[in-house]
């Protein structure tokens, strides 16, 4: 091939990897985003695997893909793919839908021979005409290159096939322009202890970046624009794991030790491994017998003077209700995770909903408010698991922190923080000096209504607590009618003094907007990438994004009446919806919902927002 | 430790005690203090934990730091209290219901951890604060406002249960009976490993005399045997009777018949890990041979608070300072100048 290629300035690019569960596929995009990230670029990556461990190779159950995002103003892992590798027909019929009419797709021509098309379920044997390919095609033959650059290796006909991600990845850094020498590096910390792999799988990864040069693959190379981001160190973390390490900072920052008591849910897991690792820092995890003990055992570790948390996903949620509303009644710090998936019942364990919303807020018997916040980006997943953790410890709640499975799993870069960015957490402790001024177990704080904390071992301070409604002050079991009503209203103050602890909600956008756009958690990035591209189109957009669901923050009803339109934005039928129009009497508010497991669109938000203004 | 003595007055609160005049909880509580005054544990290192039921509380009237939770968890929230701190001595009180049934799964891996509770089941074979539904330790056929007909299910003895969820240390007592219970409390006190005490207890209200064949003061030389480790099995009133092992069975045998001597009768050890004639013993009903109260097994096993702990010690003392941040840099990182 003679032609020149051509070499394409973009701002942001989208590169899919897709292949069978055991292709290596998250690995190729992992390590890709690393790369890019470390030449300056923001990334946004989404893993989209399937719930099935190992479905039969080469059937479409058994697809894995990897989404990752590069450029300047990344804020989402991308609606649609510029590029797609299909490792093999059912990755191809799976994933074609998720690339853009001008994007390319590489493919693996050995593994789309006759078999493996029945095995993807074609019917025909021209798959790109049966699926109405419009796109353009890159044919490779991966897995022969491989086997011929890995001929003299020594390594078995398995383990070469194994390196067929690494070709596809040097294909990729040659298609834009990424050096070598980063991946690499992180191949070093990856195999350090299998030297023959290592080599492999350089060597393949060199190999495919090279016959993307010397072929000229008749494709555009592309160079990505590098953001100006603020100087420090920087590392890729995940949501959930940004969670486990906020949850550790909050550890250090209040003194007090780290307890987490879990039982393994997807999309959750990987919190309760991170912690379990860091044993180093004196962290102790409980792997409970079922997700009741994972709360159970949090809420003795709290009692016994622990910072202690749980995570979970929706149906652990639902089990873990009694025991949060007696965290509630017994006014200890408790923090709950709850990565949200789809539901209701076992649902879409892999993918994405903000439906537990209401079950956050409502699911207790009782009158029994909580705190309640959400976290909206992989990073962001630190600072909201730090803020319950020192909203729990301060106001001696339970915090139920809502994350999800598109930001748990996602990950974007991340600057590491120093610890001196954090506040100090102050937990509200008796004093000695009280037992000579007649403390109670339930006296409080006049101003903040809360209780004092005496944790077991303190000479003194002896005391019982329970499920049973208490006197408001002594803590002794109350049936007394006038004592509940007032405990109900403590309870309540209590949580809802919150708001004057939390920061102010915030307007991004267009200062003069006429369409305000509200939304909370996991969908920020593609609510605020749609209102930053429709503020660059000149339209009158802007974003009210909420952290703090319970209490809302206090200028929240201000902010949102000051807009002519409003619309609400949520992966669920209105929960959010509903809640502001209950806390905000005369709030009129439009819904955008969507409850398809997947991560919202940014050209149909958009689509949806002109429609709006235009009405 | 202070070397202060403590009196069963030290941990006694203020509260005014609720249970029904005559019920069994009255003595499990008084023998309870005066266990704890032997131990010499300070109050306010004491944690007693219970869970829903007459029985769950108790911790109201103990002068320690206490918690009365939710239906069953007693097991999961000690468990969580005693491995966030392993220097808290941690009781845990339930009753059949709350221990066995709603909480069965707790109890159940609480002593395959061997978590070191204290674990004080007590069992009337019925529940009391619902107002009388038969219970997983009543009797097959038992009438009750639920079972109106009989049960046609057969119970858990509780002791079969703990062996069968590699539980450590077993021992019974009657609620009549303070000094026995006082033992076996003060013994599961000092066992370092989940240690379950079954308390028979009476029920005045809604299974009264459930108890009454082993516990009767008439009756209960005979019908029981009161195990100590290193000592002969010996019952009766007369003290003339005791047990041996008939192939796998055991048998009750009278010295000074049919040439048995003191010599034949079986010597108790609570202390071997192998728990088949701990199981024999325990499974004993005060029938055909009598109930075993006392310290059944006791057996000393790693308690999975100190192997947290120790765990956790043993990684952090290879870099005592190290931090979150230095763990951070320690992944995959790039630097933005």
């Amino acid at each position: 091939m003679s032609e020149q290629t051509q070499v394409k300035e973009l701002e942001k690019v989208v590169v899919r990897f897709s292949g069978d569960s055991g292709d290596g596929m998250q690995l190729a995009g992992n390590l890709f985003s690393n790369i890019s990230a470390a030449i300056g670029n923001e990334i946004s990556t989404f893993p989209d695997y399937p719930a099935e461990i190992r479905a039969p190779q080469g059937t479409l159950g058994g697809v894995s893909g990897f989404q990752v995002h590069i450029g300047k103003g990344v804020y989402t892992p991308g609606d649609k793919a510029d590029v797609l590798v299909a490792m093999n027909p059912a990755a191809l019929k799976t994933n074609i839908k998720y690339v853009k009419p001008t994007g390319i797709v590489i493919f693996d021509t050995d593994s789309f021979q006759k078999s493996d098309l029945e095995k993807a379920a074609f019917t025909t044997d021209d798959p790109f005409k049966e699926l109405g390919i419009a796109q353009q095609l890159v044919p490779v033959a991966i897995s022969s290159l491989v086997k011929d650059s890995l001929a003299d290796s020594g390594l078995d006909n398995k383990a070469v096939l194994r390196c067929k991600n690494m070709f596809a990845l040097g294909l990729i850094c040659w298609l834009f322009d990424r050096p070598l020498d980063q991946a690499e590096h992180l191949l070093h910390n990856k195999f350090a202890k299998k030297p023959s792999v290592l080599e492999a799988n350089i060597k393949v990864m060199t190999d495919g970046y090279n016959y993307g040069n010397n072929i000229h693959a008749s494709v555009s190379t592309y160079r990505i624009e590098t953001a100006n981001v603020k100087k420090g160190t920087y590392t890729d973390i995940t949501g959930n794991k940004a969670t486990a390490m906020g949850l550790i900072a909050a550890s250090e920052k209040s003194g007090r030790p780290l307890f987490l008591g879990s039982y393994p849910i997807t999309p959750a897991s990987d919190i309760l491994h991170e912690l379990a690792k860091r044993k180093d820092l004196g962290v102790k995890v409980v792997q409970a017998e079922d997700e009741i003990a994972g709360v159970c055992t949090a809420i003795g570790a709290s009692f016994a003077g622990n910072l202690a948390a749980t995570s979970t996903s929706g149906p652990g949620l639902a089990l873990k209700s009694e025991a949060i509303g007696l965290a509630i009644m017994a006014e200890l710090p408790l923090v709950v995770i709850d990565v949200q998936r789809g539901g209701p019942s076992t649902g879409l364990p892999t993918k994405s909903e903000q439906t537990d919303l209401l079950q956050a807020l409502y699911g207790r018997n009782g009158e029994s408010p909580a705190v309640v916040l959400a976290a909206s980006t992989p990073t962001n997943c630190f600072d909201m698991a730090f803020e319950a953790a020192r909203i729990a410890l301060e106001h001696m709640t339970p915090v139920i922190l809502l994350t999800d499975a598109f930001i748990a799993n996602g990950s974007s870069a991340w600057r590491i923080p120093e610890m001196s960015e954090y506040p100090e957490i102050k937990p509200n402790y008796v004093k000695p000096e009280m037992l000579t001024e007649g403390w109670k177990p339930y006296k409080r704080d006049a101003e903040t209504n809360v209780r004092y904390w005496a944790i077991p071992g303190t000479e003194g301070f002896m005391h019982r607590l329970g499920g049973l409604e208490k006197d408001n002050v002594t803590s002794a079991i109350s049936t007394d009618p006038a004592n509940h009503q007032r405990m109900t209203n403590l309870r309540q103050a209590k949580i809802d003094y919150i708001a004057n602890c939390i920061p102010a909600l915030d307007v991004q956008g267009d200062p003069d907007a006429d369409l305000l756009v509200v939304g909370w958690g996991g969908t920020y990035g593609h609510l605020y990438s749609a209102v930053c591209e429709l503020n660059a189109e000149g339209k009158k957009v802007a974003l009210a994004h909420f952290n703090y669901i319970n209490p809302l923050p206090a200028n929240t009803a201000e902010v949102l009446k000051r807009y002519k339109k409003v619309v609400v934005c949520e992966q669920n039928n209105g929960q959010f919806a509903t809640q502001l129009c209950s806390k905000i009497p005369g709030l009129v508010v439009s819904r955008y919902n969507r409850v398809e497991g997947q991560p919202f669109m940014v050209s149909d938000l958009k689509e949806h927002f002109i429609k709006l203004m235009e009405e | 430790m202070d070397n202060k003595v403590y009196t069963a007055k030290d941990y006694k609160s203020d509260q005014y005690v609720r249970w029904c005049p005559g019920c069994g909880d009255h003595a499990v509580v008084t023998t309870l203090q005066k266990a704890m005054a032997e131990l010499g544990i300070p109050p306010h290192q004491v944690a007693v934990i219970s869970g829903i039921g007459c029985s769950s509380r108790l911790p109201y009237y103990m002068n320690t730091y206490g918690f009365h939770t939710i239906h069953g968890r007693a097991a999961a929230i000690a468990t969580g209290a005693k491995t966030a701190n392993p220097d808290l001595t941690v009781w845990q009180v339930s009753g059949d219901g709350d221990c066995l049934a709603i909480g069965g799964n707790h109890f159940i891996h609480a002593l395959r951890r061997n978590v070191n509770l204290n674990i004080l089941l007590l069992n009337n074979k019925i529940y009391g604060l619902t107002k009388g539904q038969y219970s997983p330790t009543s009797d097959r056929g038992a009438v009750t406002k639920s079972s109106p007909y009989g049960t046609v299910e057969d119970p858990f003895v509780p002791a079969e249960l703990t062996f069968g969820a590699r539980g450590h240390f077993f021992a019974r007592s009657i609620d009549v009976d303070l000094e026995v219970a006082k033992e076996c409390m003060v013994a599961a006190g000092r066992h370092k490993g989940a240690a379950v005490v079954e308390i028979l207890q009476n029920c005045v209200i809604f299974n009264d005399k459930i108890h009454s064949y082993v516990a009767d003061r008439e009756f209960r030389a005979d019908r029981t045997i009161h195990l100590r480790h290193g000592e002969k099995m010996i019952f009766g009133k007369e003290g003339n009777k005791g047990l041996v092992l008939d192939g796998f069975n055991l048998r009750a045998v009278t010295i000074g018949e049919n040439g048995v001597t003191i010599d034949d009768i079986l010597t108790h050890d609570a202390t071997t890990p192998d728990n088949f004639l701990h199981q024999r013993l325990a499974m004993m009903d005060g029938h055909e041979l009598p109930l075993a109260v006392g310290v059944i097994r006791a057996v000393e096993a790693p308690t999975y608070d100190r192997e947290v702990e120790a765990q956790v010690e043993s990684i952090r003392a290879k870099n005592p300072q190290k931090t979150l941040r230095d763990v951070l840099l320690a992944g995959e990182t790039w630097e933005v100048k």
